[in-house]
């Protein structure tokens, strides 16, 4: 997130698209609904399905899925064309706005409502909300990203930000939910295939050299390496001949599972650090037994780039080890040096020398404060509540011209639905932890997938009865869920459950940039089972 | 009887809630909301109440596991480091770094996450190294 957690009830109007807030991230949904119902701050909805938050909304705007860069663009339009563009804040901080403009100014509200279905009147009034708040914050989450067409719909919500000057301000901002409690921490610690950990990349000689050094090692690459997709493909294909697999489950949490259990058979070595036998760790030549967040010291950083500590509370179960002591273990059998800490504390130490953007981060500091958000560049720094004021970080605010696309797989005469995926309130991810929590599992036990009632009533299905969903790359069955919080001819499955795994159908079709597969929208047919 | 609680994260969402787990004899038994922390105020949301719910589930992995001839077999950590340290070695240099693949967790800490991209880079040689960021 540019802002934190705590702004948004700073702000005066919030967008939200593509994010279930009160089912996904409960707590910042009751934020944002406290600063609407209480501060009466406005609430625009862009989302296709009638999720809660919807309901409570001043504006909901029902896109199609995958058309957010026409609505978005139109808004802008609107904007422009309503003298509501921040002219001040466009000439001092950003650069490439006359060619965006020029760029908008084709999606007029009926080019917009051809392409996404909203109404003409509902986008007007949702540019007008949004341009004319002092304080107006953009909040995303994976409906935006998860699309082939995923980055540009982020360069969309910044543009959008840009040209009405809300960056850089309590209240405003550009705020993706992360979904994962430590998914920013995976990326801030360099758990990708281009960058070191604090973002420094490794095409960078430079860089290479101060890790190199810090290191004690020569030799680091500087070919930017393959992403979870691509290894998978890199597999099957006989070239990524072994994987170390920690914490995660590409079975259920990959697009097409059908490919994804085909590669990773085809590996030599297949090994899987995990606290239970996923559908993963079935699969592979090893398993070792790590430790779940109850067991082990360390540090998450949540989606407003807050650092905050995990305490051990009970031992490791059995036999099982901390994955920290795993790691270090197994490097020091390899003859590999530098991985002998004394603890994750120490780890800390490593990791805020080497990552300016952590390099007042200690866990003495995070045991007196509670919390530390990067940028936190030095032991006196007090964090960085909200990015961007004043500056960015690359000096001018770059405005990228981004056009609507279809997504890669649009409905056909012989798979006539469009399905997108997600989850609910009660489980988690792959449900590897929430399906093992006896009051949860209670809640929500078994898959479903919630159907239009008309869409139902042609299919002869009723609420509760069991229906087959067939793509181009496998089928799942499913108990049907007849309800209006899908519009006709979109179906929802969550991908939480095993025996309903919803990413046997989804399509391996990938961002070209950011390579997030498109789990938001593919082609689908509907039998009764 | 000891009873404590434990202040930490909660390991589900992004938000950055804080938890209390109650400890009671070594076991983990319930989950507490924390009322000055600035993210969650004193509430949680249905999962973090259940943030205690899987951890000493019959289902937790205790011992290493080896497969052979299909089957898993437990075995001692010296066995399943060997093992792997021994055909990790020779991938890597019959086949070249680019022939591993890691895969790191949005689930682990930063401090886990910092040692396994290390160990990937600086050790084994390669930039293979992913997490599920994406998915
Ligand atoms: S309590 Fe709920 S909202 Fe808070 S971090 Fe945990 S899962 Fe997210």
């Amino acid at each position: 997130m540019t802002n934190s957690v705590l702004d948004l009830e700073e702000a005066d109007c919030i967008l939200i698209t593509g994010s279930n807030t009160t089912e996904q991230h409960p707590i910042i949904g009751t934020r944002i609904l406290r600063a609407h119902e209480e501060r009466g701050a406005k609430l625009i909805v862009a989302d296709p399905r009638r999720i809660q938050m919807a309901i409570h909304a001043d504006l909901w705007l029902r896109q199609r899925p995958g058309s957010d860069v026409a609505w978005l663009n139109g808004m802008m339009n609107i904007i422009i064309n309503e003298s509501l563009a921040d002219e001040e804040f466009i000439a001092n901080r950003t650069e490439g706005f006359e060619e965006v403009k020029e760029a908008v100014a084709r999606y007029t509200p009926d080019v917009v409502e051809r392409i996404s279905g909203i109404p003409q009147e509902e986008l007007r009034q949702a540019a007008l909300m949004y341009g004319q708040a002092e304080r107006a914050a953009i909040v995303y989450a994976m409906g935006i990203t998860q699309h082939t067409s995923g980055v540009d719909h982020v360069k969309a919500c910044a543009n959008l930000a840009m040209i009405t000057g809300n960056l850089g301000r309590a209240g405003t901002g550009v705020n993706p939910l992360r979904g994962q409690n430590n998914v920013q921490g995976a990326c801030d610690m360099g758990a990708l295939v281009n960058v070191y950990p604090g973002y420094q990349v490794v095409t960078n000689p430079e860089f290479t050299q101060k890790f190199e050094e810090a290191w004690g090692v020569t030799g680091c690459s500087d070919k930017v390496g393959l992403t979870v997709t691509e290894m998978i493909d890199a597999a099957e294909r006989g070239e990524v001949k072994a994987m170390y697999i920690m914490g995660e489950n590409p079975v259920l949490s990959d697009p097409d599972s059908n490919h994804v259990i085909e590669a990773l058979q085809a590996l030599d070595l297949l090994v899987v650090q995990d606290i239970f036998l996923t559908e993963t760790a079935e699969l592979a030549d090893v398993v070792l037994p790590g430790c779940s967040y109850a067991e082990k010291d360390g540090t998450f950083t949540g989606t407003d780039r807050r650092v905050q500590l995990v305490r051990q509370a009970v031992p490791p179960i059995g036999d099982s080890k901390a994955d920290w002591v795993i790691i270090c273990e197994l490097a020091q059998r390899m003859g590999a040096r530098g991985f002998d800490y004394a603890s994750p504390a120490q780890i800390m130490e490593e990791i805020a020398s080497l990552t300016p953007i952590y390099a007042g981060v200690s866990y003495q500091r995070l045991e007196e404060q509670g919390f530390l958000q990067w940028p936190c560049r030095t032991a006196e720094d007090v964090g960085t509540p909200y990015l961007h004021e004043g500056q960015f970080t690359r000096g001018l605010g770059k405005m990228h011209v981004v056009e609507y696309q279809d997504p890669a797989e649009m409905p056909d005469d012989e798979y006539p639905f469009m399905l997108t995926t997600g989850r609910n309130m009660f489980h988690f991810h792959t449900g590897s932890m929430t399906r093992r929590s006896a009051k949860l599992e209670q809640e929500s036990p078994e898959g479903y997938v919630e159907v239009n009632p008309e869409d139902a009533a042609e299919l002869g299905v009723s609420d509760g009865e069991q229906v087959k969903l067939l793509s181009r790359r496998g089928e799942i069955q499913a108990k049907a869920w007849v309800t209006d919080r899908v519009p006709r001819g979109l179906v929802f499955a969550p991908f939480h459950y095993a025996e309903a795994a919803a990413n046997v159908l989804t399509n391996p079709a990938l961002d070209p940039q950011a390579k997030i597969p498109e789990y938001k929208v593919c082609a689908v047919r509907l039998e009764a089972a | 009887m000891e009873y404590r609680n434990v202040l930490t994260t909660c390991p589900y969402c992004g938000t950055g809630c804080a938890l209390y787990l109650q400890v009671l004899d070594g076991s983990v038994v319930g989950t507490l909301p924390v009322k000055g922390h600035p993210i969650s105020e004193g509430a949680l949301c249905i999962k973090g109440w259940n943030a205690h719910g899987f951890i000493h589930h019959a289902d937790r992995l205790t011992k290493p596991l080896i497969r052979e001839q299909g089957q898993f077999r437990e075995a001692g950590w010296d066995e399943a480091y060997n093992l792997i340290a021994d055909r990790f070695s020779s991938f890597k240099s019959d086949f070249g770094p680019d022939s591993l693949a890691v895969l790191s967790s949005a689930k682990c800490t930063n401090e886990e996450n910092y040692l396994l991209q290390k160990f990937t880079r600086a050790f084994l040689g390669t930039n293979n190294v992913d997490h599920c960021a994406r998915l």
